[in-house]
Formats: C-alpha cells, sequence, structure tokens
C-alpha cells in the first residue's frame, strides 16, 4: 500500500525530517540520520571559518545524493535575513527548498509571524519551494497558504523544549483546513509526542534536540522513527472513540 | 589589495573569486558567495573581479535542525 509524502512532485520516502544541529561530532550525525531512517535532513548556513580552516565538511558525511538536504535561515530575525540566507542557502545547495524561520522572540524562540508571512510570499514569487515553521496557529497557517508556502510547519510547543504537542485541538483545525502539507516542527520530546503528531493526521514530524539532546541519541532516533511510522498507521487505521465506561471485548455467550 | 572576508581583513592577490576561494583552500562546490551583498552564481566565480575594499561573504552549510546552528559563534 503506497502511502507516500509527495510535496510539490518531491517524493519523500520517510514521514520523519531530521535536523543535524547539537551533535558531538560528523559521525554521529550520520549514524543518527542512517538510523532515523529519514530522507530529509536539515542544515544551517553560516559562514565558512576561513582563520582556522578544518577540511570535513558535513556534506562529507550526509551524502546529498542519497538525502534531501533542506536548509533553514534559523537565528534571523528579520525578512531581510531570513530572504538573503535563502538565497545564499539556494546558491550553496542543490534544491529550492527552504525551511523558512523568522524568529521574534530569543526567549521563546516562536515565529515573528508577520514577517514570515512577507518572506514566504516573496520567496514562493522566487520559486522557492517554502517550509515556514509557524505558530499552531490556524488562521496564520492559512494564510502562508495562500501566500505561496508549500507546506505548513507549525509547533508543538517552543523549540527545544520537549513538552510535546502542547495544543493538539489546535494542530487538528489547522488540518481540517490545509490544503497543503501540515508537518509538526519543534517540541517533540520523546517518541510518544512524534506518535501524537502523526495520530492527529500531520504528514509528517520533524526533529532535532529530542534526538541530539538524548543520552543514546542513535536508539532515540530508531525509536521516532518507529513512532512516526505507528502514528502514521493509526491515523489511517482510525481509532476508536473514547467512551466514560468499559464495553466487555469477550462473549456473554457461553459462559458458565 | 585588502578585502574583507567573512569578517576578517584580508590582504590578497587573487583577483576574482575563484582565485580567493582558491586560495582560501575552499571547494566551490560547497559554497555560495556574496560580494558586497550581491550573491554571485558559482558559474560566474571565476568573471567576479575582486576591488580593493570589497567585502566578501563565503558561506556553507553546518549541522542544525531548528535553530540549531549557533549563530553567536
Amino acid at each position: 500500500m503506497e502511502d507516500k509524502l509527495v510535496i510539490k512532485g518531491i517524493e519523500f520516502k520517510s514521514r520523519l525530517w531530521i535536523g543535524t544541529g547539537k551533535y558531538k561530532d560528523f559521525e554521529e550525525t550520520a549514524s543518527v540520520v542512517e538510523a532515523s531512517g529519514a530522507d530529509v535532513v536539515t542544515v544551517a548556513v553560516r559562514r565558512v571559518n576561513i582563520v582556522d580552516r578544518k577540511s570535513e565538511n558535513l556534506l562529507d558525511y550526509i551524502d546529498p545524493k542519497k538525502y534531501k538536504i533542506l536548509p533553514n535561515t534559523a537565528g534571523c530575525y528579520t525578512v531581510e535575513d531570513a530572504l538573503r540566507y535563502s538565497r545564499l542557502a539556494r546558491e550553496a545547495g542543490v534544491s529550492d527548498m527552504i525551511k523558512l524561520e523568522v524568529i521574534g522572540d530569543e526567549k521563546t524562540l516562536f515565529p515573528d509571524v508577520i514577517g514570515l508571512l512577507k518572506a514566504t510570499e516573496i520567496l514562493a514569487k522566487e520559486g522557492f519551494i517554502v517550509f515556514p515553521y509557524t505558530n499552531d496557529d490556524p488562521i496564520m497557517a492559512k494564510r502562508l497558504e495562500d501566500a505561496g508556502a508549500a507546506a505548513v510547519m507549525p509547533l508543538g510547543a517552543p523549540i527545544g523544549s520537549g513538552l510535546g504537542i502542547r495544543n493538539p485541538y489546535n494542530i487538528k483545525i489547522i488540518l481540517e483546513a490545509a490544503k497543503v502539507p501540515v508537518i509538526v516542527d519543534a517540541g517533540v520530546g520523546t517518541a510518544s509526542d512524534a506518535a501524537i503528531a502523526m495520530e492527529l493526521g500531520c504528514d509528517a514530524v520533524l526533529i532535532n534536540t529530542a534526538v541530539a539532546g538524548a543520552k543514546d541519541p542513535i536508539t532515540m532516533a530508531e525509536a521516532m522513527k518507529h513512532a512516526v511510522i505507528a502514528g502514521r498507521l493509526a491515523h489511517k487505521a482510525g481509532r476508536i472513540p473514547k467512551k466514560l465506561y468499559a464495553t466487555a471485548s469477550s462473549p456473554i455467550e457461553g459462559m458458565l | 589589495m585588502k578585502i574583507k572576508v567573512n569578517g576578517e581583513d584580508k590582504e590578497t592577490q587573487s583577483e576574482n573569486v575563484l582565485q580567493l576561494l582558491k586560495e582560501l583552500d575552499i571547494v566551490p562546490e560547497r559554497v555560495a558567495v556574496e560580494v558586497n551583498l550581491g550573491i554571485i552564481k558559482r558559474a560566474d566565480f571565476e568573471n567576479c573581479k575582486l576591488h580593493d575594499g570589497d567585502t566578501v561573504e563565503i558561506v556553507y552549510f553546518v549541522g542544525g535542525g531548528i535553530y540549531g546552528g549557533q549563530i553567536s559563534n
């Protein structure tokens, strides 16, 4: 049974997307990506250190032919910066995909949705495949979709917080209205959070800190892989309604 | 001539972007380059002449997820 995620004609093999920040070295990053089964790997765009040049490059470990490299605009607080990083990322990379972040506040890392909307509109017109990191706000999700976003990426909880899906009802409303895929970005703390996102009907989940910060990141990557698959299958299977009282599973007939 | 590369002052003999990348031992296929805030396409690295006082930015991909790259470093 085919259940592939397709966005703007691009086929995605896995519904788990993995961030590559915060690992101890490139070997660990590569092992985690492998264990997660992800084919989307997010990266940041930064200055090459020209004073202390290390010959090693992330892309020596994460083969762009094997994985879809999704650059982000992490750390950008203005529309101008987000546009600049997006355009540089397109030149440095191999695709038009950009995970767009316009951060509004250092403490919460919540998105500046007004800036995000402006940047989405401009980049979509420039031919980018825009994945905006947004709030769990159904109205904003719709606005981003109208502005040309290829998918919307609502947060489950603040970045790196591990608080899980704090407002599943909003995510549900976003899902009901969205005509583009919905990918939960940020907030996942452990495997059950990823499963919940998928059970709600999300198309994919992006995880970084929950894996990178786990005591054993490689095992957690594997756990996330299974959680995303399980959550997706449960969503497709359709859960039973919740009831207050018991319903017996075994027949009454034939009892002594 | 004197130029600024990634925030650092640099004395260079390189006449164009491609030469500068070679001088810095940087593989051109892995980076994006901006000169005075304008993006230079990879195919134009050799044609893009450098001038005294130019500001050059050379970026590449590093580990990062959701705000993963440390902007302060």
